[in-house]
């Protein structure tokens, strides 16, 4: 597997999609910290943009990556190693090329500007944490779709579908139900459905660091146990690993059964 | 050395495969032939284990394939359309198909012999077909391994490098090992092989070499014998 | 000799009048004098009691005459919870560098550690109270100062806790860098005017840092406001003017850094306001002006519940708060010019310093959170973006002419 991981790792972070998905984030972050000059903002800013970003670039590059490589798969099939390590390998080796590009893109102007200096480190580093965990997400979903998906054009809709639910039409439906039933009490169930879109629970994340002082103003004895105590970020993190760990269990489980 | 008994396959609605028994014992060439859709691609695969059969059995060396993959290291296999990581040059895809397999190849020999040393620190994704072909031929016949399996060989290959393969073959067949083959181009199967596979409709129709086919057939031309075989089948 | 001078000196006044020769009475444990009481007794206006080093444990002292009582190296009045420790009931009395604990808790009277009485021109400095119910109590007394005492309580429930410093219809009183941290209400005005409240330090209160009720004409500078249940609440007052306070880390659901309730014509200048769930609450106030203010990381900067008219925001910082202005009704009476908002996201085009397009401080979403509080863990999703984006283009939902129509493209920097 790690062998797997290194060669797709080392030939995709040569590609160009790499290096413009890296200077896309080494502009943006440029462009926010300097033009701007007003660090909070830009972290602000990079949060917003990295949630409906990292997962669309997570899972369209996944879809591609699988479609461009099928016949080097075959190769690979075809050769004494076992199916798991090939799409393991391959997915570790997408979703890390990825998480480099966002990293190094973010890092540079960072530190450039003088982070280490400033109490904005945790946030820059929960901006990474949240990039990371939504791209290995992301990107094994996509592998998801592309196994059961043969064809190239329902895979491409399927992960734009996925995207575009899980970042808009998810919180539209659970903002409705939560405005239909308000007589009851709800912060449990809204609590719970965070749970079920891996870009909320990061959202999540980023709101118990920037708006710990509003969630704090709501009642329910629900939210302040989750908001006020380290409860939340806990879930939150445990929620995102498993997020993470099930899809690439589905990965393991379907690629033995398929046929190429 | 290759075993296949009464295998059997699916896709959705489409039995491509309808119980096909096999046996590949003593070194030889060997080429699986019939027309499209017959099921030739998916008793490769199955035999390379990228195809899970939904019965039957398939052993190679001895042992049953079902669950160990380890068994894919005595198999050299050429796949038929040649697509590799865009950004890898020749020199790393060839030393990473050595690691993947752990083993030594002898791809300076080969590499001289098609000409390639040219292109080695080339992008793969800047190299034309033919070269591909090439690349692919060095990558698969490097290995030292008792079964070879080439699908569709010859694509693409100009004539001095066809005339190298051939004798490549010839003599991996003389080191005693087991070479199946797909092609269309069936003067090269007739040149090749010393048993013919054809498969039709998911059965095997005909084992045996050429010219048991024409007496069978009773066809003095081997093309037109494969073409009996299938006009056979229309009546 | 010295007792013939003693004797003398109580002796002396009679003939002579009050004033004319204060004393200095010292007391201490194997003093002739060793307590406060019979010291107080034996005085005579003007004199100056020296409490020296040590514990006296009394309670009930009634400081009846103009005395000065003066701590040495902070000696402990331990009032073993009887109840009251010092009572001022007259003028002129200054009460210095004591260290008083065990104030009585009941739920009768309110036991304070000084209570002032109907006097004037008090002073009360250098004091240091621990383990109290009520801290210092100045009732129905005017022209006096409360300076730079420290107020230590361990409240943990409202009903059974008091005020630090309070003041009841006492009138010109300067309270000045006190700290006052862990009581009910830090400092407690209830009507009481022409107060001024400067550079003191009020935390850690389980209701409010600063309470004013039915006070007037106060004025309140340079104080900190840190993690109360709520930081200041300033209700049916008028003409309060409060400058350069901080007030931060309010938080909890009921939480604010200033609450306004039936307050008129107050100033509100150049506070800062940080992390608050609330910065500022606002209940029928009018014709107040909030100018120079710096609002960082608050949950809601301005949350303006019911009839509030003529109220002015200019020239604030509104910074990375999660809410800048909410609004329960769609009317709106008040004006937003001239500040800087870090969610603008308009140009200049003609360079000059003011966004060319209005900032529209209300959001949709926060009119949703307003009827579905639950709905506040949707923040920042890309779905709320859209809906407010689209109640910007097009206002149904919040007011339409709430707008500040002179967004500043700079932040003001401190202090100019």
């Amino acid at each position: 597997m790690f062998k797997i991981l290194k060669y797709i790792f080392f030939d995709l972070i040569r590609s160009r999609w790499s290096y413009v998905y890296l200077l896309f984030y080494l502009l943006l972050g440029a462009v926010l910290l300097f033009l701007n000059n007003d660090l909070s903002k830009a972290v602000i800013t990079l949060m917003n943009v990295i949630i409906i970003l990292v997962p669309l670039i997570g899972t369209l590059f996944g879809v591609m990556y699988y479609y461009n490589s099928k016949e080097f798969t075959e190769l690979l099939l075809a050769q004494p190693i076992k199916r798991s390590s090939i799409f393991i390998g391959q997915y570790l080796g997408v979703a890390l090329s990825l998480c480099m590009s966002l990293i190094i893109g973010l890092g540079i102007p960072f530190v450039l500007y003088g982070l280490f200096q400033s109490n904005e480190i945790w946030d820059f580093v929960l901006l990474l944490v949240t990039g990371t965990f939504l791209t290995l997400i992301f990107t094994a979903l996509a592998f998801n779709i592309v196994l059961y998906n043969e064809n190239k054009i329902k895979g491409f809709s399927y992960s734009i579908l996925l995207w575009l639910f899980m970042a808009v039409i998810y919180d539209g439906l659970f903002l409705m139900s939560l405005i239909a039933f308000q007589s009851y009490p709800l912060d449990s169930f809204s609590i719970g459905a965070t749970m079920f879109n891996p870009i909320d629970l990061s959202r999540i994340l980023i709101l118990l660091k920037l708006d710990i002082s509003a969630l704090l103003g709501y009642t329910g004895a629900v939210f302040k146990k989750f908001f006020g105590t380290g409860l939340g970020l806990f879930i939150s993190i445990g929620a995102l690993s498993l997020w993470v760990v099930l899809p690439v269990l589905n990965i393991y489980r379907k690629c033995r059964k398929k046929d190429f | 050395m290759i075993k296949i008994e009464q295998l059997h396959k699916k896709f959705g609605k489409n039995q491509v495969l309808k119980g096909v028994d096999l046996e590949f014992l003593d070194k030889g060439i060997f080429a699986i032939i019939g027309p499209n859709g017959s099921g030739k691609t998916t008793l490769i695969k199955a035999l390379l284990g990228m195809v899970v059969p939904d019965k039957g059995d398939l052993s190679v060396g001895g042992t049953s394939i079902r669950k160990d993959w380890r068994y894919r290291d005595q198999i050299d296999y050429l796949p038929q359309i040649a697509n590799f990581p865009a950004n890898l040059t020749v020199k790393e895809l060839i030393s990473m198909i050595k690691d993947l397999r752990n083993r030594p190849g002898e791809d300076k020999r080969l590499i001289a012999l098609f000409k390639i040393e040219p292109f080695l620190s080339k992008k793969l994704s800047n190299l034309s077909g033919g070269t591909k072909q090439k690349v692919n031929l060095v990558l698969t016949l490097m290995f030292d391994s008792p079964i070879i399996i080439l699908d569709e060989p010859t694509t693409g290959l100009d004539p001095i490098a066809l005339i190298h393969l051939k004798e490549l073959i010839k003599e991996e067949k003389a080191k005693g090992k087991i070479i199946l083959i797909t092609s269309h181009i069936m003067s090269f199967v007739e040149e090749m092989a010393d048993e013919i596979v054809f498969l039709l409709e998911g059965k095997v129709y005909f084992k045996g070499n050429i010219e048991a086919l024409k007496t069978q057939t009773d066809e003095s031309n081997f093309e037109h014998a494969i073409a009996n075989l299938l006009t056979q089948e229309d009546v | 000799m010295i007792r013939l001078l003693k004797k003398l000196l109580f002796v002396l006044p009679l003939f002579w009048g009050l004033q004319l020769f204060a004393q200095t009475i010292v007391v201490c444990s194997d003093c002739k004098i060793n307590s406060i009481k019979e010291a107080i007794t034996n005085a005579v206006a003007g004199d100056t009691i020296l409490v020296k080093k040590g514990t006296y444990k009394e309670y009930n002292i009634v400081v009846d005459k103009p005395l000065t009582i003066k701590g040495e190296n902070f000696p402990v009045i331990d009032g073993e919870d009887q109840g009251e420790i010092i009572r001022v009931v007259s003028d002129n009395v200054t009460i210095d560098g004591l260290f008083i604990i065990n104030v009585g808790t009941s739920y009768t009277s309110d036991h304070a550690a000084i209570r002032v009485v109907r006097s004037e021109n008090f002073l009360i400095q250098n004091v240091v109270l621990e383990k109290l119910f009520f801290g210092i109590y100045i009732e129905k007394s005017n022209n006096g100062k409360i300076y730079h005492n420290k107020v230590i309580g361990d409240a943990q429930d409202e009903y059974n806790s008091g005020n630090g410093i309070q003041l009841w219809y006492s009138k010109n009183i300067v309270v000045e860098q006190n700290i006052v941290q862990k009581v009910r209400d830090g400092i407690y005005l209830e009507f009481s005017d022409n107060i001024i409240i400067n550079d003191n330090i009020s935390t850690e209160n389980l209701r409010y840092g600063l309470h004013f009720m039915f006070s007037n004409d106060d004025l309140y500078t340079n104080n900190t406001f840190e993690n109360n249940g709520a930081g200041v609440a300033v209700m049916f007052s008028k003409r309060i003017k409060m400058l350069n306070n901080t007030f931060k880390k309010n938080w909890g659901t009921a939480a604010f850094g200033l609450l306004l309730k039936e307050i008129n014509d107050a100033e509100i200048k150049d506070n800062v306001f940080e992390e608050n769930t609330v910065a500022i609450n606002i209940e029928g106030s009018n014709r107040v002006v909030y100018s120079g203010n710096d609002f960082i990381s608050n949950g809601y900067a301005i949350k303006v519940l019911g009839a509030c008219y003529t109220n002015t925001f200019e020239k604030n910082n509104f910074l990375y708060n999660s809410f800048d202005v909410s609004y329960h009704s769609k009317i709106n009476d008040n004006v937003f010019h001239h500040n800087y908002w870090s969610s603008y996201t308009g140009y200049d085009l003609d360079k000059d310093g003011i966004g060319d397009v209005p900032y529209r401080p209300v959001k949709l979403f926060s009119y949703i959170v307003n009827k579905t509080p639950e709905t506040i863990i949707l923040m920042r999703s890309l779905f709320i973006d859209i809906i407010d984006f689209s109640e910007k283009v097009l206002p149904v939902f919040t007011p339409d002419n709430l707008l500040d129509m002179t967004p500043q493209i700079k932040r003001y920097n401190d202090k100019d």
